[in-house]
């Protein structure tokens, strides 16, 4: 007797039957299971949300203070019906988790987002055994191999030190949620003050409430004096770039921190003048290491280049397979925050 | 190597021309001289020839990678760039190696050429084993012989005179003409004295700007100006010394055995004479710019094309008189000097002065270009008498006043494939004009080549893709096409900022290099003034 599927794509996003519960709907739903706090993975509207203790301030903060939020540890199992769900580090950003998900002895596992590289400010990924393994694979190609995170970070700071040294601002641009903080996890306040744009301070904020330790950040606005900002590096999301809130640096030199800055074609696109490869996803080598080590009879792909990664692990003896979502992969966050 | 990967991650990441000079400077005064003229010929545009094919370099890559061909394809289409594509795949270096940009080129990459298959597969594995990072893209981009870093020649140019204390116009004139890079070429393009031993080298030429308001408004008195047809053939100098003659066009080419009968009477010209002029096909009058192209298109001058298409110098200036440089005189003078000289020609002469316009006022002058087109010119130029003869293009003492205004030198970037009876080739283009050493988009067009011209071009976009977006092509900067348009006005909508009507190809300037493709700012001067 063949069973329905534990887990499958439905009209509302990736469905578990045995426990009645959606895994990062892209619509409102009764009961979902929430990887991480990205707009593409966390929608509002839903009845009751799943997520990880740890990333219960970040959540708070992109679904509204009286969404209704569960919190379970890393670890905690939890039945839903006929299945058994818990979350497990998946290193991303801070409270961000895999959703494992077992009935009866078979394990699916759900990456949400990950990524393999240290990471100061959230939990590192944890691979988990199971059966299929349900990977996200933004960065699949092999010309994506992140620099070290020390040496992007060493990269970061002279970068603003030289500038500094000018008297030229520096404009970092980042991802409000994880990247930024990241970003700023990594930065030497020893060379000058740092600024952050009104869509990145709440999100430090959240943050340091939930104990993730980050330099001081001062809200642009509450020095306007535009010699403020010449030995400053201000952490701003990539959509600030071009409108009039720029202006107030006068001439800063431009930064964006991305895993997409590794191809130049890609910076020079955004014009910006520099581009550090931080990334929080797997690269190429960093995604077969964590399939590999999942021990999985069976793969299947979200996010990004899906068609190439599954040609690729068939071609090393994998049952892989596509699986269409919603999900956008490295992308601006959550535009209500902006501004 | 490390030094000019260095020099190219600085150029690269700054738009500012303040901040590209100062790489270039502060590279320029520190580099071996044997590794800074191979910067000077690199950035400046010269191209290494391509010893490997392409195919064979995706191909290798792959293997030393470990991965399979269509997975290259993959990563060829998100980075657009085959140099890079290769230099991201490679796994990463095992050793490091000290050996500076000549040596790099001198010992490791021209020597490529006489190797067979198999061995210049070792050497590349060899070489990528030894570069990481922008030294080994800088590598792979010297092997597919395709060198862009937004930098203009003159820029160049200008780093290396400050760097020596030069005055530019000394530096760009060292760099005409036929050099190869080396330690002693270096040394002389920076040595203080000017002990120029080359015979055949050609002055930078100096070129005007497009009058678009009527000179009564812009220029002051006519006296004070020198008015001449604008011709429309190939801008020459030609150079009579020490018993030799040189004909260097505009693009800087040596055109000398092109033009036997400008030999024969050059032969009449004092020792230590350069002229600067137009060629034209002449026969009683002068002859469509299409018949002199066709001569130049060809590999052989056979006797019928020398019957049918035979050429005239139209001499307007004269930059060298008994061996000295007479640029800095003004044009007043070196006129006197130019007509004294040209008096000595024979009848008949294949050399021939540019007349003088004698129209005594402004009016005189306009009433005498609109006969322009009957004259088979372009309009006019009006030079300043008290001019002296700079390098390049500068606002002030040459203006060209043409009859179609609307016309502009530029490079083709992209290509798209056609539709209907032109689908499956590459007829729609983009063309580009040049703003701090890049070229920006400027303005489209489909329409003006003919079926031959069509095929020539498919031909070249397919061989030169250097990037592909869908179904765009980007393009090695090569080409030259003159763009004719109805109007023109400011566009915020358009990335130069300028918006064009009905632009269509003129014709193919294939007399000119990307180099001398007009600039955004000329563009931007052909704007009428606002209301
Ligand atoms: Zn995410
Ligand atoms: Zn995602």
């Amino acid at each position: 007797m063949t069973r329905p599927a534990l887990l499958r794509v439905t009209e509302a996003g990736l469905y578990c039957e045995a426990g009645d519960f959606y895994i990062d709907p892209w619509r409102p739903v009764a009961r979902a299971v929430t990887t991480h706090a990205h707009a593409d993975h966390a929608v509002r509207g839903s009845g009751a949300y799943l997520v990880a203790r740890q990333g219960l301030r970040v959540f708070e903060r992109r679904l509204g203070p009286d969404a209704p939020l569960d919190a379970a540890d890393y670890g905690e199992r939890r039945r839903l019906g006929d299945a058994t769900v818990s979350l497990h580090p998946a290193g991303h950003i801070l409270g961000s988790a895999q959703v494992r998900v077992e009935r009866d002895g078979e394990v699916w596992v759900v990456s949400g987002d990950y990524k393999v590289a240290a990471d100061p400010t959230c939990a590192p990924f944890e691979p988990q055994r199971c059966h299929v393994f349900v990977s996200e694979c933004t960065f699949g190609l092999p010309i994506y191999r992140w620099p070290r995170p020390e040496a992007l970070a060493a990269e970061i700071n002279q970068w603003w030190r030289d500038n500094a040294a000018a008297g030229r601002p520096s404009l970092l641009l980042a991802y409000a949620l994880g990247k930024a903080q990241r970003a700023l996890a990594s930065l030497d306040p020893s060379i000058g003050p740092i600024y952050g744009h009104g869509a990145v301070e709440p999100l430090h904020a959240a943050y340091r409430d939930s104990g993730v330790e980050l330099p001081a950040t001062r809200s642009v606005g509450e020095s306007d004096e535009p010699g403020a900002f010449r030995t400053a590096l201000i952490l701003a999301p990539p959509s600030a770039l071009g409108t009039p809130w720029v202006r107030r640096f006068r001439d800063p030199s431009t930064a964006f921190a991305s895993g997409w800055m590794l191809v130049r074609g890609a910076r020079r696109r955004r014009s910006v003048d520099r581009g550090f490869a931080l990334s929080d996803h797997a690269d190429w080598e960093d995604l077969q290491a964590a399939i590999a080590a999942t021990g999985a009879e069976r793969v299947l792909l979200t996010h990004g280049s899906t068609a190439a990664v599954v040609r690729w692990l068939r071609e090393q003896g994998h049952d892989a397979d596509a699986l269409t979502t919603r999900y956008g992969g490295e992308q601006d966050d959550d535009p209500t925050e902006a501004a | 190597m490390k030094a000019f990967a260095e020099l190219f991650e600085r150029l690269d990441r700054t738009t500012k021309t303040s901040a590209k000079l100062a790489a270039l400077r502060e590279y320029f005064a520190s580099a071996d001289p044997a590794d800074a003229a191979w910067a000077v010929a690199v950035l400046s545009g010269r191209r290494v020839k391509r010893l490997v094919p392409a195919r064979k370099l995706a191909e290798w890559a792959c293997d030393q990678a470990g991965i399979p061909g269509w997975l290259f394809e993959e990563c060829y289409e998100a980075v657009g760039d085959l140099a890079e594509t290769v230099s991201l795949l490679l796994p990463p270096p095992v050793r490091e190696n000290e050996l500076p940009l000549h040596g790099w080129i001198e010992r490791r990459l021209l020597p490529l050429k006489g190797l067979d298959e198999a061995r210049q597969r070792a050497a590349l594995a060899q070489a990528w084993s030894e570069l990481g990072g922008a030294e080994r893209f800088l590598w792979n981009k010297l092997l597919t012989g395709s060198f862009r870093v937004g930098v203009s020649q003159r820029l160049v140019v200008r780093a290396v005179a400050e760097s020596a204390g030069l005055d530019p116009a000394v530096a760009a004139h060292r760099l005409m003409g036929n050099w190869s890079p080396s330690a002693g070429f270096f040394e002389r393009l920076i040595a203080p004295e000017s002990d120029d031993a080359d015979a055949g080298r050609p002055y930078p030429f100096f070129l005007a700007h497009q009058l678009d308001d009527s000179p009564d408004q812009k220029l002051g008195e006519r006296a004070d100006w020198l008015a001449e047809w604008k011709w429309d053939g190939i801008r020459a100098q030609l150079i009579r010394r020490r018993g030799e003659t040189f004909v260097w066009s505009r693009g800087e080419e040596l055109m000398t055995e092109r033009f036997p009968e400008l030999l024969v009477d050059a032969t009449r010209l004092p020792d230590g004479t350069v002229l600067d002029g137009e060629i034209l096909a002449w026969k009683d009058s002068v002859l469509p710019f299409a018949v002199l192209q066709r001569r130049i298109g060809r590999k052989t001058l056979g006797r019928k094309i020398l019957a049918d298409a035979p050429v005239v110098f139209l001499a307007f200036d004269l930059l060298e008189a008994g061996g000295g440089d007479l640029r800095a005189e003004p044009l007043r003078e070196r006129r006197r000097r130019l007509e004294t000289l040209m008096a000595a020609q024979r009848p008949g002469s294949a050399l021939r002065l540019a007349e003088p316009l004698p129209a005594p006022d402004w009016a005189a002058l306009a009433e005498a270009r609109r006969g322009s087109r009957e004259l088979g010119v372009e309009g006019l130029m009006l030079k300043r008498l008290d001019s002296a003869y700079g390098v390049g293009r500068e606002t002030g003492p040459w203006w060209k006043w043409k009859i179609e205004p609307y016309t502009i030198d530029c490079v083709l970037i992209y290509a798209q494939q056609g539709h209907g009876r032109r689908a499956g080739l590459y007829t729609d283009y983009t063309f580009g004009v040049w703003k701090d050493g890049e070229l920006t988009p400027f303005a489209k067009a489909y329409s003006g080549l003919s079926d031959e011209e069509i095929r020539q071009v498919d031909r070249f976009v397919r061989r030169n893709t250097l990037e592909r977006f869908g179904p765009v092509r980007a393009v090695e900067p090569e080409l030259v096409f003159e763009l004719a348009f109805e109007n023109i006005q400011r566009s915020t909508r358009h990335k130069s900022g300028v918006a064009v009507r009905f632009p269509r190809m003129n014709r193919w300037r294939k007399d000119k290099k990307p180099q001398d493709a007009d600039t955004l700012d000329d563009v931007l001067a052909m704007i009428p003034p606002g209301p």
